[in-house]
């Protein structure tokens, strides 16, 4: 608990960042884009810094700030720090500067990029701080003004539509996060994470909102589940992301598979289990069926795709699906003593977040290098034999290939293992279908590897096919080095949450 | 607090100077005017910080005028007019320095604008009945002359709609007042006595004259279906005026609903709550869709205030302390997003590419032509949806809530209204500024000179004042709620509450 | 009780100073400056005959209270009121007369304007029927004069003749409804024919008689169905006549009806309420200002002409007053009078506006007046006051007259009376008003001018009664108490 209010920082130095180059318009944009990477670090030495100060064995939050803010409403403003926002944290730090990075300074307006880029970083982290819904549903929602406008404006020739989509699923979702935690709010006159997640845990939230009577208990469930389904994506809310990864610029695609669909995670973690841990052992079993239909079909879906964005889009849904799956199993089997079903599936959640992120993300980069080559191209059948070309780049594509796809010795085994041991143990059925996304990804991801990077040269691999510059390298390298180091020794980031896990699995009675 | 009068008098005075200083150049009567909104706002900003709040209004000057009626020139303010006293002055200044650029007998067109300002400001203070009538009356020629003389598209007809309809709903005020006046025997106009005249009236009577008193302020409020004076009005009005109109006057119709009729007759409320919940929904939802249909971006930004007003209305006709004291704030946040909305589409766009209509705006890449203006109607556009961090997210849901404890059916229409909003503005956002350029048009990051003139330190200005109110009051909406919520508790309004639905 | 000559001829001053007044105008001409330009005569002739008017003010601030004279005469606080409101008219118009056309007789039209304003004051005095006829005659032969002065246009001569035989048949018609009272009741004194009237009431005589007097009353004040004389008159008179006939015509018209119908008739006046039965000339006042206000307010609607429009917004005015003239047996009458002085001083000022603004071309149609406020900052500003009075807008006067009467009628019987419906009525009519007035200052103070238009120079005396109006009519209407504190 340093007095440096650390964690208002981490959020407040982005923005501070993206009003400092919206008031200097006449710097040259090799200087704006190192200013804007400047402050998109800053996130990352931030998250360094509390990591080294991270009490490992304490339960609760570290960090917290908590000022009044509404008296009148019980309104406070209250951040905090626990494992899995310290991990979410760490993974935007890590993201946010190789997004920055993967934008082309030719772009036009490459500043406007850059200040919506960095509030959108800000809000982002937001999200993951904030212990109270008024200012957390300010982050939530405000960051869909930058994303808009960094897809609509940058993006693809079906980016207007796909930026509208977008929007509106969201904020339809988000109107029916509202209705629930208003609801909440009537109910319990609280709007602090924490308070009601203690309430969650003894029951007596549901007790309050049974008073209100009715069907309200379950309505506001469902649109609190509603409102983070559509950001997850959980199927069938799904539909507004092929064409959103798609359309939008290399560097926006990243952060969008890479932090914003976490946000919808967090969501389910951090609100939807504590605060209705009986709805959702009640509700488990739809979605379940839901979680597994990504998977699989998100699967199906990306094995289908010709072109490569869309399919690195679908598997962002397969792959986060899993989260959802071990949670769900998890919620389900409640009521058993705790054991290392448990905690594995629920490890296996969070750490999946983290290096899903972190691949997917160097995927998107990858299919953005091949698009910039290839003059826009970025279709399975427009590239063969790209290794020949470009030797180093195949390499480290290939580790955020096989780390997505699985392979023991990269991070992506990991996550996936621990999520298999858990809910094989849970709920040893649904192991049993997700399988089936386990074969599709396989044969999605080994046909990309191969039709593009093996094989005689073709298409765009013919003329001139450069290997990767400097900058490329800066962003690719340390992406693929992470990902073997934390396959091989995922300890190195197990350790920020496993405390927390611990107590997820240690309470998991139901109330 | 007892300065507040000085308001009236301070921006009579300023509007005289501008007349004679605008003999001399239009540049001295700008300054004069600017001198006399800041001065006036400030004065509502010192009374705001020694206001302590209290439930009833608050006497500052009580002086018997017409001795036969038993009428008083009797000014009042409690949080409620202290709300909107601020949000006058704030809007006022911004709306004449969006005004920087008139060059035409600028010192008519602001001795005009100031004289209709202090006619605002004294109908927010009046506390009695005749004396509030007799200012908002007051308010209705220059906003003729405002109009006629200075406007754009149709403004003849526009200036001359706004004005009859003003006049019609004023003058079926005149018809309730004066019948429960002289039918039920008050001794003055003071609004207990009223009241107490009207509750020895037999109900039939009361509901009439109700109806009578209340949709004569909500026509100025732009309740449906007598709203359509408002879009053709506020476009064909110049800049600062639409500001002024849409932003503050508009909001007059909806105090007087509050301030008049509601404590006048609880009988006649209740009874006439229901179908005033319904025209509110309805006008929020067809105001809505209309703007969904717009070619001309003021349209959009007219019906969107007509849209917006519904909410203030359906508030105020749920009856409770909650949804009133978001339609309280709701008139606030529309005030300051409105001028916001106007400014960018009339000062910033019109006045510079001398079109408004979508269909010319999108072949041109507007973000990159006048970035700022892009900007700050984007910010516009997202505190009008009502997104979290500005002033419109908390008033709107206050209505909500406010409004779903009185009828479910009621707050979704109103939701699905707030939703139509969102759908409407992004629309508006996408054509206006982000279309796809024809090919005709400069190529991307180009080095020719932007054709537009630039942005000045006027509108810089003004667009500051308006952003900055809507996110102070976004991120701390108690700072009004403080003085909103004690004053709904004045026996008057507890009585028109209590024969509402809980 | 006997008469006193000496208390008649103290209480008949003003009067005296008027006839005064005119007889000396008219005499020095004759004697002295016939060889002078009709403009120097015409200046010597105005500035004698507005000596007189003041010096009628003066004296006629100091009445004796009470009946004077056997009850011919009375000078309670509605006489010396309208005396006083008629000669405040009367001086306004003579300022006003002094930018009008030059007339070929100058000391003789400031003679019959005084002798017209001797027959204002009777009016306003009266209270037995032969002094009421008397004066009123006396008042309509000199504004049938007055109406045909502009002997270069063939509409004025045309307008007097019609406003001469129209006025005739209606004085011949009230003439003999007074007589027909004098029959039943015995007496020409008011109070007298009152006591008769309570006991005498239901006489089918009677009604005839009240009929016949609301006939010639009706034609007086323009108000419908006898208003078919003032779209012509006042069209086609010259302006200032126009100015006198619309003002204080229709104050003394108003003060002499409300007197004979209240004092003396008020037993006939049948039940406030709508109850059928008792039909008295209550609801017959009450049918003609609804005709009034609803004729006046749609036909002004359509005209183009600005004196046109004036007439048949006084016809809707009157609509308005005859609500005075109900609402007086109730609330007395100082709404009444109120509403009626500030429409006289409003529609001298329209009228004088007008006058001016034919200095400088052709004032006709309303788009004549386009870029008034460019041409004359003055009479724009001036018409506008007098304009937005007349609509009703507040702070000035007219509003204040159209409160104070409305309350006044409202309080009668509530919304359920004849009254109170015709309130409604007239409320309701006010925003359609507001369209036609609106129109004449949108061309005043919006519409760019006529491309040959020339600036208007007005002479100081114009300038001064104009500008004396305007602020009459804001001090009235931020202060009515001024006025109405005397009733």
């Amino acid at each position: 608990m340093s007095s440096l209010a650390l964690l208002s920082l981490v959020i407040l130095v982005p923005w501070a960042g993206a009003a400092l180059l919206a008031c200097l318009p006449r710097l040259a944009p090799r200087a704006q884009k190192a200013l804007a990477l400047l402050f998109s670090l800053s996130t990352l030495v931030l998250s360094l810094v509390a990591m080294s100060s991270f009490e490992r064995a304490a339960g609760g939050y570290q960090f917290v700030e908590t000022h009044a803010w509404i008296p009148s409403l019980n309104i406070h403003y209250h951040l905090g720090l626990d494992g899995m926002s310290l991990l979410l944290v760490l993974l935007t730090g890590l993201l946010s500067p190789a997004c920055l990075l993967a934008a082309r300074t030719k772009a036009e307006n490459p500043r406007l990029f850059f200040v919506l880029f960095l509030l959108l970083q800000g809000a982002a982290l937001g999200v993951f701080l904030a212990l109270d819904f008024f200012h957390w549903f300010i982050f939530w929602e405000l960051s869909l003004v930058p994303a808009y406008f960094l897809i609509k404006l940058w993006g693809g020739p079906g980016a207007a539509r796909a930026a509208y989509q977008f929007v509106i699923y969201t904020i339809g979702g988000s109107a029916f996060l509202l209705l629930g935690f208003v609801a909440l709010y009537a109910a319990t006159g609280t709007f602090d994470f924490v308070e009601l997640a203690a309430m969650g845990a003894d029951g007596s939230l549901a007790s309050k909102l049974a008073a209100l009577g009715g069907y309200w208990p379950q309505a506001v469930f469902l649109g609190v589940f509603l409102g983070f389904a559509v950001k997850v994506p959980v199927y069938p809310f799904h539909t507004w992301l092929p064409s959103a990864y798609a359309e939008a610029p290399t560097g926006v695609s990243m952060f969008l598979t890479g932090v914003m669909s976490k946000m919808g995670v967090y969501g389910f973690l951090r609100l939807l289990w504590p605060l209705f841990p009986t709805a959702l052992h009640d509700a488990a079993l739809p979605i379940i069926w839901l979680a597994l239909a990504g998977i699989v079909l998100g699967a199906y879906a990306a094995m289908r795709q010709t072109d490569l964005k869309r399919m690195v889009a679908y598997s962002s849904v397969n792959h986060v699906s899993y989260c959802i799956l071990a949670l769900i199993a998890v919620s389900a089997a409640t009521g058993r003593p705790a054991d290392a079903a448990s905690s594995a599936a629920l490890g296996g959640a969070l750490l999946q977040m983290f290096n899903h992120g972190l691949s997917a993300g160097a995927l998107f980069f990858c299919v953005g290098i091949l698009e910039s080559r290839s003059g826009g191209l970025r279709g399975l059948d427009d590239f063969g034999g790209v290794r020949t070309a470009a030797p180093v780049f195949a390499g480290l594509c290939g580790f955020a290939l096989f780390s997505s796809l699985g392979l023991p010795g990269l991070n992506g085994f990991v996550g996936e293992f621990m999520i298999f041991r858990g809910v094989w143990g849970l709920a040893p059925w649904a192991a049993a279908v997700a399988c089936l996304g386990l074969f599709a990804t396989a044969l999605f991801l080994l046909t990309f590897w191969q039709r593009v990077f093996h094989g005689p040269r073709a298409g765009a691999a013919l003329g001139a096919f450069k290997d990767l510059s400097a900058r490329e390298i800066a962003v690719l390298a340390p992406m693929a080095a992470l990902m073997l180091v934390l396959g091989l020794f995922p300890g190195l980031i197990t350790w920020i949450f496993n405390p927390l896990v611990r107590s997820w699995a240690d309470h998991l009675t139901l109330p | 607090m007892s300065l507040l009068p000085w308001t009236i008098y301070l921006t009579l005075a300023g509007a005289a100077l501008s007349l004679a200083a605008g003999r001399r150049s239009a540049r001295a009567a700008r300054w004069v005017a600017l001198a006399t909104t800041s001065a006036a706002w400030a004065l509502t900003l010192f009374a705001a910080a020694g206001f302590v709040p209290s439930p009833g209004l608050q006497t500052i000057v009580d002086v018997p005028w017409i001795a036969s009626m038993g009428v008083h020139y009797h000014l009042a303010a409690d949080g409620i007019s202290l709300t909107l006293l601020v949000l006058t002055g704030l809007a006022s200044t911004a709306a004449v320095l969006f005004s920087w650029n008139i060059e035409s007998d600028a010192g008519e067109f602001f001795a005009l604008f100031l004289t209709l300002v202090a006619g605002v400001f004294g109908v927010f203070l009046s506390a009695d009945a005749l004396l509030f009538f007799v200012f908002y009356e007051i308010a209705i020629v220059p906003k003729y002359f405002l109009i006629a003389r200075w406007g754009s598209t149709n403004r003849e007809y526009g200036a001359m709609k706004l004005a009859l309809y003003s006049f019609a709903g004023s003058a079926m005020v005149l018809a309730g007042l004066l019948w429960v006046y002289a039918a039920g025997g008050s001794p003055g106009f003071a609004f207990g006595e009223l009241a107490q005249a009207a509750s020895g009236l037999p109900h039939s009577s009361q509901i009439a004259l109700f109806a009578l008193v209340f949709f004569g302020f909500a026509t100025l409020a732009g309740i449906f279906p007598l709203h359509t004076w408002a879009p053709t009005g506020h476009v064909a009005a110049p800049t600062g005026a639409s500001m002024l109109l849409a932003g503050v006057v508009m909001k007059l119709g909806a105090y007087g609903c509050l301030r008049v009729a509601l404590p006048l007759s609880p009988v006649g409320f209740a009874f006439w709550q229901g179908p005033i919940a319904w025209l509110a929904v309805i006008g929020i939802i067809y105001a809505g869709l209309v703007a969904l249909t717009q070619q001309d971006l003021k349209f959009v930004v007219g019906y969107s205030s007509v849209s917006h007003m519904g909410f203030v209305l359906l508030g105020i006709a749920v009856g409770t302390a909650q949804a009133v004291s978001g339609a309280v704030l709701q008139m606030f946040s529309h005030g300051v997003i409105a001028g916001l909305l106007f400014a960018v589409v009339g000062r910033m766009v019109y006045d510079r590419t001398h079109t408004r209509m979508l269909e010319d705006l999108r072949a041109k890449p507007m973000y990159r032509l006048l970035p700022f203006a892009a900007t700050v109607f984007v910010v516009a556009g997202i505190a009008s949806m009502g997104l979290p961090g500005f002033s419109g997210f908390p008033a709107e849901l206050t209505i909500l809530v406010g409004t779903w404890k009185a009828s479910h059916l009621w707050a979704l229409l109103a939701a699905v209204g707030a939703l139509i909003s969102a759908a409407f503005t992004l629309r508006a956002i996408q054509l206006a500024f982000f279309g796809t350029p024809s090919p005709a048009a400069a190529p991307a990051g180009s080095n020719e000179a932007p054709p537009f003139p630039p942005i000045t330190p006027a509108e810089v200005a003004g667009a500051a004042l308006l952003i900055g109110a809507t996110v102070l009051i976004g991120l701390k909406p108690d700072l009004l709620l403080d003085w909103i919520n004690p004053a709904l508790h004045s026996p008057l309004l507890q009585a028109a509450f209590k024969g509402g639905t809980p | 009780m006997s008469p006193h000559y000496s208390d008649l001829f103290y209480a008949l001053r003003p009067e005296a100073c008027l006839v005064l007044g005119a007889l000396i105008a008219l005499g020095l001409d004759i004697a002295l400056f016939r060889r002078d330009s009709l403009e120097q005569r015409l200046q010597l002739a105005l500035w004698i005959g507005a000596i007189a008017v003041v010096t009628a003010l003066v004296t006629a601030l100091h009445e004796p209270s009470g009946r004077i004279f056997g009850g011919a005469l009375v000078f309670d606080t509605l006489a010396v009121a309208s005396r006083v409101g008629a000669l405040v008219l009367t001086l306004l118009t003579l300022g006003v007369v002094r930018s009008g056309k030059l007339p070929r007789h100058p000391p003789e039209h400031v003679a019959v304007i005084l002798f017209a304003a001797t027959g204002f004051l009777l009016m306003a005095a009266a209270q037995n029927l032969l002094l009421a006829f008397l004066a009123i005659e006396l008042a309509s032969l000199s504004l049938y004069v007055l109406a045909g002065f502009g002997h270069s246009r063939p509409e004025s001569i045309e307008a007097a003749l019609k406003y001469f035989l129209f006025g005739g048949m209606a004085s011949a018609f009230m003439l003999f409804g007074f007589s027909l009272i004098y029959g039943v009741t015995g007496s020409i004194d008011l109070p007298r024919v009152a006591a008769q009237v309570a006991v005498q009431g239901s006489n089918p005589l009677f009604l005839v008689a009240l009929v016949m007097v609301l006939v010639g009353f009706g034609f007086k004040v323009a108000a419908a169905p006898f208003h078919l004389w003032a779209p012509d008159v006042y069209e086609g008179a010259p302006a200032p006549a126009a100015a006198l006939i619309a003002s204080a015509s229709k104050l003394a018209g108003f003060t002499i009806f409300t007197r004979i119908l209240w004092l003396g008739l008020g037993a006939a006046a049948g039940r406030a309420t709508a109850a059928p039965g008792a039909l008295g000339w209550l609801d017959l006042v009450a049918f003609m200002a609804a005709a009034s206000l609803l004729l006046g307010n749609f036909a002004a609607l359509a005209q183009t002409n600005v004196r046109r429009l004036l007439a048949y917004s006084a016809i809707a005015h009157a609509g308005a007053l005859l609500l005075g003239v109900m609402a007086a047996g109730f609330a007395g009458p100082g709404p009444l009078f109120y509403y009626a002085a500030t429409y006289g001083i409003a529609t001298v000022g329209a009228f004088g506006v007008v006058t001016a603004a034919e200095r400088g071309g052709r004032c006709e149609s309303i788009t004549d007046l386009a870029g008034l406020y460019k041409r004359s900052p003055l009479l724009a500003v001036c018409l506008a006051v007098f304009i937005l009075s007349l609509a009703g807008i507040p702070p000035l006067a007219g509003f204040f007259g159209k409160l104070v009467v409305f309350s006044a009628a409202l309080g009668m019987a509530g919304i359920s009376g004849p009254a109170g419906w015709v309130t409604l009525l007239a409320i309701a009519l006010s925003a359609v008003s507001l369209y036609y007035y609106l129109i004449v200052l949108k061309q005043a103070l919006v519409a760019a001018p006529a491309p040959g238009a020339a600036p208007i120079r007005i002479p100081l005396a114009t300038a001064l009664s104009l500008a004396a109006a305007a602020a009459l009519i804001v001090l009235l209407g931020l202060f009515p108490s001024l006025v109405l504190g005397f009733f």
